[in-house]
C-alpha cells in the first residue's frame, strides 16, 4: 500500500532571475520581465519588482502569485506601520518585517525567493538575501531565482573580498560606482540569459540613491 | 443633566422611550472642544481647537488620517476617538487589500455607526463618548459625515461639535450656500472664521488650532502650524470681511512641504507632541 499522493501542487514555478548591489551611496535592484509556466511563456513584460517604501524594494522570483499576494500583506502592514508612527519603515525595519511575514507561513510557504534593496539609515545602500521561509542576512549582493546559480558564481568573483579572515574587516558594501555596478548588472543578466531559458526578454533596473529612484530598461535575447 | 430613575444601564428604556445612556454619551461630544467641517464640491476641510490640560502638556490629537482619501475629527472622549480611527483605518486598509481601491466614504460611516449601535444594545458595554465629523473623497465627489454615539449618521455641507460650537454653526448656516463652489483657499479660510467664532474673544493662532485638508488630487493631510499661522495673518490682517479672492502666498508653501517627502503623512502641529500621542 503506497502512500497517497497528491494529483495537483498548489505551487508553480514562473522563472526568473533577480540581482541586487548594495554600493557606499547607492542600491541597484534588477530583475528579468519573463513569465513563464514550465516550457511556455506566459508574458514576456512582467515585472518582479516592487516598491515597497520610499527606501525599499523587493524584487522576487518563484510562485507569482504567491509574490503577489507577500507585496500585499506588505503593504498593509506598512501602512499600518506609518498611521502608527508617522514615518515610512527604514529598509532594515522592511526586510524583519519581510523575514515574520514569511515565517508566519512556514508550514504553507510562499513559494518567493526575494531580494531587498534599499538604502539604511546612514544612507548607505543595503541588500537583504531570504529563502522562502524568511531566513535572511544582510550582503553586499545577492541572487535569487532560476538564473542565480549562473550570477552568483560571476559576481562572487567580481565583487567578494578574498577572504573572510582578511584584516581589516572588510565591509558587507561593495567598493564601486554607482555605473560601474549597473554595467555589472547588465553583464551579468546578459550571461544569464545565454544559458537560463527562464531568463531573458527584458532586464528591469532600479537604481535608488540619495536623490531618489530611477528605472533603467534593457532589451535581452527573446529565445 | 438631572438624574433619571431609567438611566443605570444602557438596555432600559425609559417610559417616554429614551436610553438615557445614548443621550449621556451625547452630552460628552458636547462637553469636548470645538471641532468643525466643511465640503465643497471637491475638497473637505476639517478643523479643530487644540485644547490641552495645562500649559506644560501638548494638547491632545483630534484630528486622524485613515486613508489618502479620508480623514476624521472628534469631539468628546479623545480615548474613545483614537480607538475608533485604529477601526476605521484597518478597514480602509482591509478593503484595499480586497479590491484594490479606496473605500468610499459612505460604505465606511455606515460600518463605523453600526459599530456604534452594537454598544448600545449590549448591556455589559457602553456606548462610544465620541462624535466624530468623517470627511473625505470617493469617486461620488466630496463628503462630510457626522457619526453620534447614538450610532447615527448624517451627511452634511458643514458642521461643528463639541463645546460652543452653535457659534461656529451660526456662521456656517450664514455662508454655507457658497461652499459647494468655493475654492480650496476659501474653504480653508471659512474654517478659520468659523472656528474662530467658537473661540469667543481668544485669540486665534496656529498653535491654537489644527487644519486638515483632503481634496481632488491632494491626500488627507494635517497643516503645519507656519502654512496656518500664514492664512490667519492673511484674513486677520485684513480685518473682519470674508475674504473674496484666492491666496496664491499660502499654497506653493504647502505644496513645496508635500512635495518635499514621497509619502507625506501626518505632521504634528506641535513639535513637542510625542511620536505615541495617536
Amino acid at each position: 500500500m503506497t502512500k497517497q499522493q497528491a494529483n495537483w501542487s498548489p505551487y508553480d514555478n514562473n522563472g526568473g532571475t533577480c540581482v541586487a548591489i548594495a554600493g557606499t551611496d547607492y542600491c541597484v535592484i534588477a530583475a528579468d520581465t519573463r513569465m513563464s509556466s514550465g516550457y511556455n511563456i506566459l508574458t514576456r513584460d512582467y515585472s518582479k519588482i516592487n516598491q515597497l517604501a520610499d527606501k525599499s524594494v523587493l524584487a522576487s522570483s518563484g510562485f507569482q502569485a504567491d509574490v503577489r499576494a507577500l507585496q500585499k500583506v506588505l503593504a498593509a502592514k506598512h501602512l499600518q506601520y506609518q498611521h502608527q508612527h508617522n514615518k515610512q519603515m527604514s529598509c532594515p525595519a522592511m526586510a524583519q518585517l519581510l523575514s515574520n511575514t514569511l515565517y508566519y507561513k512556514r508550514f504553507f510557504p510562499y513559494y518567493a525567493f526575494n531580494v531587498l534593496g534599499g538604502l539604511d539609515h546612514e544612507g548607505k545602500g543595503c541588500v537583504f538575501t531570504y529563502d522562502a521561509v524568511g531566513s535572511y542576512e544582510r550582503v553586499g549582493y545577492s541572487s535569487q531565482g532560476s538564473g542565480s546559480t549562473l550570477i552568483t558564481p560571476f559576481l562572487d568573483n567580481q565583487l567578494k573580498s578574498p577572504s573572510p579572515l582578511l584584516l581589516p574587516a572588510r565591509d558587507a558594501v561593495t567598493p564601486l560606482s554607482e555605473s560601474e555596478a549597473i554595467d555589472l548588472v547588465k553583464t551579468c543578466f546578459a550571461s544569464a540569459t545565454e544559458r537560463d531559458i527562464y531568463t531573458g526578454d527584458k532586464l528591469e533596473i532600479l537604481i535608488m540613491n540619495a536623490s531618489g529612484i530611477r528605472q533603467e530598461y534593457m532589451e535581452l535575447r527573446k529565445d | 443633566m438631572f438624574r433619571n430613575q431609567y438611566d443605570t444601564d444602557v438596555t432600559t428604556w425609559s417610559p417616554a422611550g429614551r436610553l438615557f445612556q445614548v443621550e449621556y454619551a451625547m452630552e460628552a461630544v458636547k462637553q469636548g472642544s470645538a471641532a468643525i467641517g466643511l465640503r465643497s464640491k471637491s475638497h473637505v476641510v476639517l478643523a479643530c481647537v487644540n485644547k490641552s490640560n495645562s500649559e506644560l502638556s501638548s494638547h491632545q490629537k483630534k484630528i486622524f488620517k485613515v486613508d489618502d482619501h479620508i480623514g476624521v475629527a472628534i469631539s468628546g472622549l479623545t480615548a474613545d476617538g483614537r480607538v475608533l480611527s485604529r477601526y476605521m483605518r484597518n478597514e480602509c486598509i482591509n478593503y484595499f487589500y480586497s479590491y484594490e481601491s479606496q473605500l468610499p466614504v459612505g460604505r465606511l460611516v455606515v460600518q463605523l455607526a453600526d459599530k456604534a449601535q452594537v454598544c448600545t444594545q449590549r448591556s455589559w458595554k457602553r456606548p462610544y463618548g465620541v462624535g466624530l465629523l468623517v470627511g473625505g473623497l470617493d469617486e461620488s465627489g466630496a463628503h462630510l459625515y457626522y457619526n453620534c454615539p447614538s450610532g447615527n449618521y448624517f451627511e452634511y455641507q458643514a458642521f461643528a461639535i463639541g463645546s460652543r460650537s452653535q457659534a461656529a454653526k451660526t456662521y456656517l448656516e450664514r455662508k454655507f450656500e457658497t461652499f459647494m463652489e468655493s475654492s480650496r483657499e476659501n474653504l480653508i479660510k471659512d474654517a478659520l472664521f468659523a472656528l474662530r467664532e467658537t473661540l469667543q474673544g481668544e485669540k486665534l493662532t496656529s498653535s491654537t488650532c489644527t487644519i486638515a485638508v483632503v481634496g481632488v488630487g491632494e491626500a488627507f493631510r494635517i497643516l503645519d502650524q507656519e502654512t496656518v499661522q500664514a492664512l490667519i495673518n492673511e484674513f486677520e490682517i485684513a480685518g473682519e470681511d470674508a475674504p473674496a479672492d484666492e491666496a496664491a502666498a499660502p499654497d506653493p508653501a504647502a505644496d513645496s512641504e508635500s512635495g518635499a517627502t514621497a509619502a507625506d503623512q501626518v505632521t504634528p502641529s506641535d513639535p513637542d507632541v510625542t511620536p505615541m500621542d495617536m
